[in-house]
């Protein structure tokens, strides 16, 4: 729908204005939309009927922020293919720091992967496994876990990731992150933090840095 | 010549009535003495709380009144209305805590949500969780720094949360003098707030520096007050009292994961059912690394340590 509109208002405006004006415009900011997926996952053999494990799935393809509104005052949304569709693929990009528009200030730091790793070329409203398989944005962790597998194998075992919910399924249901809740794919490592609520208590005091040492 | 004194004519006092009296007087120095805490009566302290019994000791009767006075008492300290409960162990469950310290990245938001869940004091930051930052290369927690403030993770640390280890065999319950703390089936060591007399043993007999102790009567916005609680758990403490992490049994009593565990933005934490093979704890205890702080104490900590790989 969404780019049904964008191509009508291009071609209202003409191509190179409208692409213009969509890089000028200061928001463009990639989104991922995630909500509850449907993802059940069932222990088997217990007596008690058990409540579903649901990780939270990305809803679909992530949509580009134009920063354009619409006529009703909603922000017009791009998939990727609205773009990518008419634009060449460059294998040679190995870091948005390659591009001259588009993508500038996502910060990249993922390994020695290119975009065309992950990003699917033929369709970029997919991902692209190793072996050139298209994947679909909602199955990203299969995707990940391509490399990632102790994290996968961890995972699957119920010690990776954090959750929401019940311990005892036979009362009430949880919710698991998928990767990407907690990882940004493009900069997985997690950032710095600065604690919260420091402890105001005398266990473990440090010594003053001008406390004078107790041997030497 | 019968020269026996016959005891109808004696004037003088007899030893046997002397010794009743001195008998009758220790008696009543005895009941002065065991009554003196009602001269010391204060207002905060009511006639029901006065005589309340050991919690083991309560009917179901009894408890509901308490629980029902406990809940009057907050709305009139705090104004806040809560509901206060008594969650009993479940057949079947021991519970185990394992955490992550390949990614534990020293945020304190499992200490911080400790800190609203369980109605902790406000001013004294209190929580049942200390934050250890640790040089690589040791395991002691007496060598970590709780007081660190600076963007973590630090590259050359790591980070060890500390709380209750729910010990098989734990040093706190042995040294108190009143039976106020014991070990309850699912494991949790629990504290009678009731009938705790403040002397501090177990804080002094926990290797872990797990206990804390309520120096001042908990100060708590009544906005912040998180109503839904139990007896044993997160009730609000009264003054000079211990206190300790009861693995949020308000919640995993009722089936739900504690809120440390909910709270940890790394996926650090691992909970569960020790007694279930198939339950996530145990896939730590049999897939990973794993050690508890302090192995040489032999106390049996029911609290994991492990690293990834």
């Amino acid at each position: 729908m969404m780019s049904v509109y964008l191509k009508t208002s291009a071609r209202g405006l003409g191509r190179k204005t409208f692409w213009c004006l969509l890089f000028l415009s200061a928001t463009f900011v990639e989104t991922g939309a995630e909500t509850i997926g449907a993802r059940f996952q069932v222990a088997a053999s217990t007596n008690a009927p058990l409540h579903p494990v649901v990780i939270r799935m990305p809803s679909g393809t992530p949509k580009v922020a134009t920063g354009l509104t619409n006529f009703h005052g909603q922000p017009v949304m791009a998939s990727c293919s609205s773009c990518h569709a008419t634009t060449k693929p460059n294998i040679d990009t190995r870091t948005t720091a390659d591009l001259d528009q588009f993508h500038q200030g996502l910060k990249y730091v993922h390994g020695n992967l290119t975009c065309l790793s992950c990003h699917n070329a033929k369709n970029y409203d997919t991902l692209r496994m190793a072996d050139s398989r298209p994947v679909e944005f909602t199955d990203v962790m299969t995707l990940c876990s391509q490399c990632h597998g102790p994290q996968k194998r961890d995972y699957d075992m119920g010690l990776h990731g954090g959750m929401n919910g019940h311990w005892d399924l036979t009362k009430g249901g949880r919710t698991r992150n998928t990767c990407i809740n907690c990882h940004d794919p493009h900069a997985p490592a997690f950032p710095l933090v600065m604690p919260v609520l420091p402890p105001r208590d005398r266990i473990s005091v440090p010594a003053k840095p001008n406390a004078k040492p107790a041997n030497h | 010549m019968d020269t026996a004194i016959d005891p109808e004519e004696s004037k003088g006092l007899s030893r046997r009535t002397a010794l009743k009296g001195v008998g009758a007087m220790l008696g009543a120095a005895a009941f002065t003495k065991a009554i003196a805490p009602l001269t010391e009566w204060t207002r905060d302290i009511s006639a029901e709380e006065f005589v309340q019994k050991h919690y083991k000791e309560l009917t179901p009767i009894d408890l509901q009144i308490i629980l029902s006075r406990l809940e009057k008492d907050t709305k009139e300290q705090y104004g806040a209305d809560v509901t206060i409960k008594d969650y009993k162990p479940q057949e079947g469950v021991k519970f185990g805590y394992a955490l992550n310290l390949s990614v534990c990245n020293g945020c304190r938001k499992c200490a911080e949500a400790c800190h609203i869940e369980n109605n902790h004091d406000r001013p004294s930051h209190q929580s049942y969780i200390r934050v250890f930052e640790m040089s690589k290369g040791s395991m002691d927690m007496e060598k970590g720094n709780a007081h660190y403030n600076h963007p973590v993770p630090q590259p050359d640390k790591f980070y060890m949360p500390v709380q209750c280890q729910q010990c098989e065999h734990p040093p706190c319950v042995d040294v108190c003098p009143v039976e106020a703390t014991w070990k309850e089936s699912d494991g949790i060591v629990v504290v009678d707030y009731n009938w705790c007399i403040g002397c501090r043993y177990c804080e002094a007999a926990c290797p872990y520096h797990a206990r804390r102790f309520n120096w001042t009567k908990p100060v708590i916005p009544a906005s912040e007050i998180n109503p839904n609680q139990s007896y044993l758990s997160n009730r609000i403490r009264p003054q000079g009292v211990m206190e300790k992490c009861h693995f949020c049994l308000h919640r995993t009593r009722n089936g739900r994961l504690p809120a440390c565990l909910e709270a940890c933005p790394t996926g650090a934490r691992v909970f569960g059912n020790l007694l279930d093979p198939k339950s996530e704890v145990r896939q730590v205890l049999a897939h990973k690394r794993v050690f508890v702080l302090k192995e040489e104490l032999g106390l049996k900590p029911q609290f994991f340590y492990f690293f990834d790989v």
